[in-house]
């Protein structure tokens, strides 16, 4: 059903983000510190570890490396309060075309274009919130349009900042698993360790400024969690 | 009715209201040759006669004491006015002058005290101790009752005042009376066009008299005597001023106590020996004149308020620095000239390139109320929490700024609606046919009793409009 791959790529590829002795600072103050990090593609990376441990920063600093190929997913999800579900997903390809036509969709959506986002909301069961505006979402609806804007780029990549919250937890799997399998390569911020194991290749636990592990996922042991999460 | 307006349906309103504004008002240009006269402007304003020393300074002289006096007698007096504003009759007496326009009130004035500077410091102090009492009495209201309740209780009354009341709210008393100066700046320059000795005066003798370098330094001294006030305008620089004023002024005033007493009690009321003493012919004779001069007033509004929102909705970009990070300080100046010109002033020079007509007086409205709000409106994009993969170009103008600036520019534009309305009527004086036209003409034929209930209708209009404006605001969400 969720189809991950667990072997790493057969021949060396370039990295799609790499860093090297790089100090994260965050309001000025030094919050992580990596020696490397390298990410492949085909990789798809869960980053761990309590709040306020850098995980936003890192994937700011990704995000910055190339972002033309980054599909962006931030914790304060982005949205257009005042417009509809469609024109939210809409406007992750609002670089893709000219003026005239985004503003003509503003006034009355074309039909190509909506019948493309409705498909995509599809999976994501929206459907039937197209044309709502965003403050008549719920917080988990909202999620999904965040979901929805990032997946209606179509880039190979995919930065998402904890993408499911507010999402039920078995909607969580399915739903992350959809978005992970539309993209190559994709490095998320999770708080939950199950869901982490379940959808993505490769862990990375974070903890007090520094990268506490970095391994494939079936080599993930409970042990690397409970140390992760200790205080 | 009104409850609720969100932004389509607002811009729907506007649309209509502008086509209104299209069929009822007059919008043909009289004057054909737009470009001979801007080039003479523009040469004006390129090689200024800076060397007009004399005048020129005394003009400038004129217009900061005179702006400096007139708010410091207007400040004392509605701080003074501020223990009776909670009686009804003194808010309502403060509503109705405050209605009038300063213009008014000094062509009232100059019947009494001649062209004097007793004339022009009452036409502002007057209008501006209202505002003042409403604004000081809303300030006041805000302090805190802790500190109070914290004071000794054998505290002498007025001691208590002060630490209880006036200084935990004293920065915003300051900075209220500041942001009234500079109002007062462009009021005391614009006082000129009635005949009083400020910069306007000199400008509009100069370029009615087709003198146009002398005009451009005139107006680029405004924008310096505009633009550098936060240097020369300290609080020690405060007393200074007013004090070189109360030397430097000439205060001699023609009056006559007897003229004055006439026309207080007699020629500003109802002259009936002229329609033989029938009340209804003498109605019939104002509203001749108050309805085109309201019809009038309402269509320049209307188209003002129509071109200030587009104005606004394309220029606020090149002022936020998000947007144009190199170039923002250019989008800037652009709306800090357009901001700071006065309306009157706009309007003049407007109508020296169109010739008399409805457009001049919308467009100077446009420009002067359309400049403002898209410099509140940038430095909101500015502040705006935005997500980091928002674009800078215009598509993301469009979908990710426009459509969470738009319900703060429904505001503004309903805010400045009823000081369009004022303005309008004022801009009559010009020859534009709204209310004002009609009240100067009147006084051109010593009719004081129509100039004064023309006045008095327009006043009602500003009141009527100011109320529906709050209306607005207070049913919205």
């Amino acid at each position: 059903m969720i189809s991950v791959t667990n072997a790493p790529p057969k021949t060396p590829a370039k990295p799609v983000f790499s860093l090297s002795q790089q100090r994260l600072k965050q309001s000025g103050r030094v919050v992580l510190s990596i020696d490397r990090l390298e990410i492949l593609p085909g990789e798809k990376v869960a980053l761990l570890g309590h709040s306020g441990v850098g995980k936003s920063t890192l994937l700011d600093v990704l995000y910055a490396q190339c972002p033309k190929d980054v599909a962006w997913c931030p914790q304060q999800l982005g949205l257009i309060e005042p417009l509809s579900v469609y024109h939210n997903v809409y406007a992750g390809r609002l670089s893709r075309y000219p003026l005239w036509y985004n503003l003509a969709n503003l006034l009355r959506p074309w039909p190509g274009r909506q019948h493309e986002v409705t498909e995509l909301l599809t999976p994501l069961r929206l459907t039937e919130k197209l044309t709502s505006k965003i403050h008549q979402l719920s917080g988990g609806q909202r999620q999904r349009t965040a979901l929805a804007r990032a997946l209606y780029q179509q880039r190979p990549t995919f930065l998402g900042d904890e993408p499911t919250t507010g999402v039920d937890p078995v909607q969580s799997l399915t739903l992350l698993a959809h978005v992970l399998n539309a993209h190559t390569t994709a490095v998320v911020a999770l708080h939950d360790a199950e869901l982490a194991l379940a959808c993505c290749t490769r862990i990375i636990g974070l903890k007090a400024g520094s990268i506490l592990f970095d391994k494939p996922s079936q080599q993930v042991s409970s042990t690397d969690l409970e140390r992760l999460y200790q205080c | 009715m009104l409850a609720h307006l969100d932004s389509h349906r607002f811009a729907l309103a506007l649309l209509i209201l502008g086509l209104i504004a299209i069929i009822g008002g007059d919008w043909t240009t009289l004057n054909t040759d737009y470009a001979a006269e801007m080039q003479r402007l523009l040469q004006g304003m390129l090689w200024p006669d800076l060397f007009a020393t004399e005048f020129l300074l005394n003009a400038l002289g004129t217009t900061i004491t005179i702006a400096v006096l007139g708010i410091a007698l207007g400040a004392a007096l509605g701080a003074a006015m501020v223990p009776l504003y909670r009686f009804a009759l003194v808010r309502v007496g403060c509503t109705a002058v405050r209605a009038v326009h300063e213009i008014f009130w000094a062509l009232l004035f100059l019947q009494v005290f001649g062209l004097s500077t007793v004339t022009a410091l009452l036409a502002l102090a007057l209008p501006y101790a209202a505002t003042f009492a409403r604004v000081f009495s809303d300030i006041l209201s805000q302090a805190p009752r802790s500190v109070a309740r914290a004071l000794p209780l054998d505290t002498p009354r007025l001691l208590a005042l002060l630490y209880a009341k006036v200084l935990p709210v004293w920065p915003q008393l300051v900075s209220y009376t500041r942001y009234r100066f500079e109002c007062a700046l462009r009021a005391s320059a614009v006082l000129g066009f009635v005949g009083l000795p400020t910069l306007g005066f000199h400008l509009e003798t100069a370029f009615r008299q087709g003198y146009y370098a002398q005009g451009g330094a005139l107006l680029w001294l405004f924008f310096a005597l505009i633009g550098t006030q936060k240097w020369w305008l300290r609080g020690w620089s405060w007393p200074l001023l007013a004090l070189l004023g109360l030397v430097w002024l000439p205060w001699q005033v023609h009056f006559e106590p007897a003229w004055a007493k006439r026309f207080l009690l007699d020629e500003i009321w109802p002259q009936l020996q002229y329609t033989d003493h029938s009340l209804w012919l003498w109605l019939e004779q104002i509203w001749a004149q108050a309805g085109p001069g309201i019809w009038g007033t309402l269509m320049v509004a209307f188209m003002a308020l129509l071109l200030s929102a587009l104005l606004c909705s394309i220029s606020w970009p090149i002022a936020t620095r998000r947007l144009f990070p190199r170039s923002v300080w250019l989008g800037r100046a652009a709306l800090l000239v357009g901001r700071s010109m006065p309306e009157l002033l706009l309007a003049f020079i407007l109508l020296m390139i169109f010739g008399p007509s409805m457009l001049p007086a919308a467009l100077a409205l446009a420009i002067h109320n359309g400049s403002l709000i898209a410099h509140l409106l940038a430095q909101r994009a500015d502040d705006l929490p935005l997500r980091r993969d928002t674009g800078t170009d215009p598509s993301s103008w469009a979908y990710e700024y426009v459509p969470r600036l738009a319900p703060g520019m429904r505001d503004l534009l309903t805010y400045r609606f009823e000081i369009m309305v004022r303005e309008t009527a004022m801009l009559g004086m010009l020859g534009v046919a709204s209310l004002g036209f009609y009240v100067d003409s009147a006084f051109e034929l010593f009719q004081f009793d129509v100039a004064f209930a023309l006045i008095v209708i327009t006043a009602l209009i500003n009141i009527l409009i100011a109320g529906l404006c709050t209306r607005l605001f207070s049913q919205r969400d």
